[in-house]
């Protein structure tokens, strides 16, 4: 928790909704979930953002410093063929509120701004998507290959990357 | 001038893959003043198989063995969470009867996770003792998972949508008695290290960390609770039957290893209570309702994300699925993938004799971390 006035210590959902919408206009859509059955969602803990790639550092620096949202559980990639996907999965302590927000990236151009220097425990998940899907992390404070070799050329995790009984 | 000659007085110490500390494959160099850390360096992926990539290959009933694999002594957690996750994509509920048998199977898991981190520490900090009582405890709440799940650790006993099978005969009365049993020695055990000053004065005071900090760096579980952030899973963002369980979440606000190590004990007793709320209520659930429901072997074009309360953290995993019979993408959330992560911040500053004792607060576990 900051000693900042500002911050929203328990931002309902709705609170969310309107401020990030305030703040950032159409650069950020919401996506409501189709499912009838899911306790978290039923009880309005989970919430689907999907932003552009120029606004995702400045989101997530406005989620951690003003909404409260102290921990970064995820940080993975997806790989859709024709462009790549960065999904964020963010909780706040205090409402167990998860936000999931996706980010495309075109193919030719595979750079998103880093979250490393918002929350620390963004730093690992985003050098393993790097040495898994090849997506550079601009600002990152030491992006280079954790868990495959060092020496490693390819992008293991990429759908062009086959595996065995796929080809 | 001064500054330089400082550093090269620096030298930087490997220790592992192989070292008594290490607690399976992975390295953690550290720079060295003298006795004192100045620096650290954790280095996994000894044992990456590229578990994600694997799961595309494969069908989702096939994916819920492999996911007992991530890691051993949690085995029944990270199952459940494959199941969850693909539950949430079929948008099912389990039924009744299962969500309780999968409360007690995550319990028992959890027990015995926490007994076997519990003999790692005793080798640790120079308790042998320790680690031959905490084994022999577990050997009766591993019989338990024989009784229920017909499996020692990696038990394959969840199914999307419930379980593969209800309680044997007697389960029940096995159960606790086993209980019963544990929670006597686990005294003992209290008793053997609480009295210990070489057990407790080698944790106390070392390996702090604050609140701001855990929170930022990622750390979850019972790491997390012992430096004051009041969260759990199950009480908070509760999924299964946990939501019906009564149950204290242990916190303390000291911050270093021994409050780590306290936190774990006090789990231990509150899974021991939770097991005994859902035998109860398992009584009054009639033995004919059903255990597992019917499940589509495709799942429906989407994106899925489930979350859990790992013995050693917050397990998550995200799927995405194209309407195939295997997933698209499936992500794994290792609680100890980001808790090593920190391991730089924990150990700066404690000499190089305080590194088991900190590390093994992490209770590491190569087989999630690398996946």
């Amino acid at each position: 928790m900051s000693e900042d006035a500002n911050i929203i210590e328990k931002p309902s959902r709705d609170d969310i909704v309107s401020l990030v919408k305030a703040e950032f206009g159409d650069k950020v859509t919401f996506t409501e979930s189709t499912k009838k059955n899911i306790r978290a969602i039923n009880e309005g803990r989970r919430l689907f953002m999907k932003a552009d790639r120029e606004v995702i550092y400045d989101l997530c620096k406005y989620l951690h410093d003003k909404l409260n949202f102290e921990h970064a559980s995820a940080v993975t990639g997806v790989d859709w063929v024709d462009h790549m996907q960065v999904v964020y999965h963010i909780t706040n302590y205090l409402t167990s509120m998860v936000v999931e927000i996706t980010v495309d990236v075109p193919n030719d151009d595979l750079h998103v701004p880093s979250v490393a220097l918002i929350w620390e425990g963004a730093n690992w998940h985003e050098r393993e998507t790097y040495e898994l899907f090849g997506i550079v992390f601009d600002g990152h404070p030491k992006l280079e290959r954790l868990l495959t070799p060092k020496s490693y050329e390819f992008y293991p995790f990429r759908k062009s990357y086959k595996l065995r009984g796929q080809e | 001038m001064a500054e330089e000659k400082m550093k090269a007085d620096r030298m930087w110490v490997t220790m592992g893959p192989q070292h008594p500390f290490s607690h399976g494959l992975w390295t953690l160099r550290v720079e060295v003043d003298g006795e004192i850390i100045t620096d650290a360096e954790p280095e996994v992926g000894y044992l990456h198989r590229g578990w994600e990539k694997e799961c595309e290959n494969r069908t989702y009933a096939k994916i819920i063995p492999m996911a007992d694999r991530l890691c051993y002594s949690a085995s029944m957690t990270w199952s459940h969470l494959f199941c969850k996750v693909a539950e949430e994509a079929l948008d099912i509920e389990v039924p009744e009867r299962a969500q309780y048998l999968r409360v007690v199977a995550d319990e028992i898991c959890r027990i015995q996770s926490h007994l076997m981190w519990l003999a790692a520490v005793g080798t640790d900090v120079g308790n042998l003792t320790i680690f031959l009582w905490a084994l022999r405890e577990r050997e009766f709440i591993l019989d338990l998972n024989v009784r229920l799940c017909g499996q020692r650790l990696t038990t394959n006993y969840p199914r999307i949508g419930g379980v593969r099978n209800d309680m044997p005969y007697y389960f029940e009365r096995d159960c606790m008695r086993a209980i019963e049993r544990f929670e006597k020695s686990l005294w003992d055990i209290i008793k053997l290290t609480d009295e210990s000053s070489i057990f407790v004065g080698r944790m106390k005071g070392i390996g702090y960390i604050t609140r701001k900090d855990v929170a930022n760096y990622g750390i979850t579980g019972p790491a997390m609770r012992g430096c004051g952030v009041d969260y759990d899973i199950r009480r908070d963002d509760p999924y299964d039957a946990y939501g019906e369980m009564d149950f204290e979440v242990p916190v303390l606000k000291e911050g270093d290893a021994y409050s780590r190590y306290m936190i774990r004990i006090e789990e231990m007793f509150q899974s021991c209570e939770i097991i005994r709320q859902a035998m109860k209520k398992l009584e009054s659930i009639p033995k004919t309702a059903p255990y597992r429901l019917k499940v589509p072997k495709c799942i429906p074009e989407g994106t899925h994300m489930a979350r859990i309360e790992d013995p050693r953290g917050e397990g998550l995993m995200y799927l995405v699925s194209d309407g195939s019979e295997s997933p698209y993408r499936l992500k794994v959330r290792s609680p100890v993938f980001v808790n090593v992560s920190a391991s730089k911040h924990m150990v700066e500053g404690v000499r190089i004799a305080d590194i088991p004792a900190i590390m093994a607060m992490i209770d590491m576990c190569l087989g999630e971390t690398d996946r």
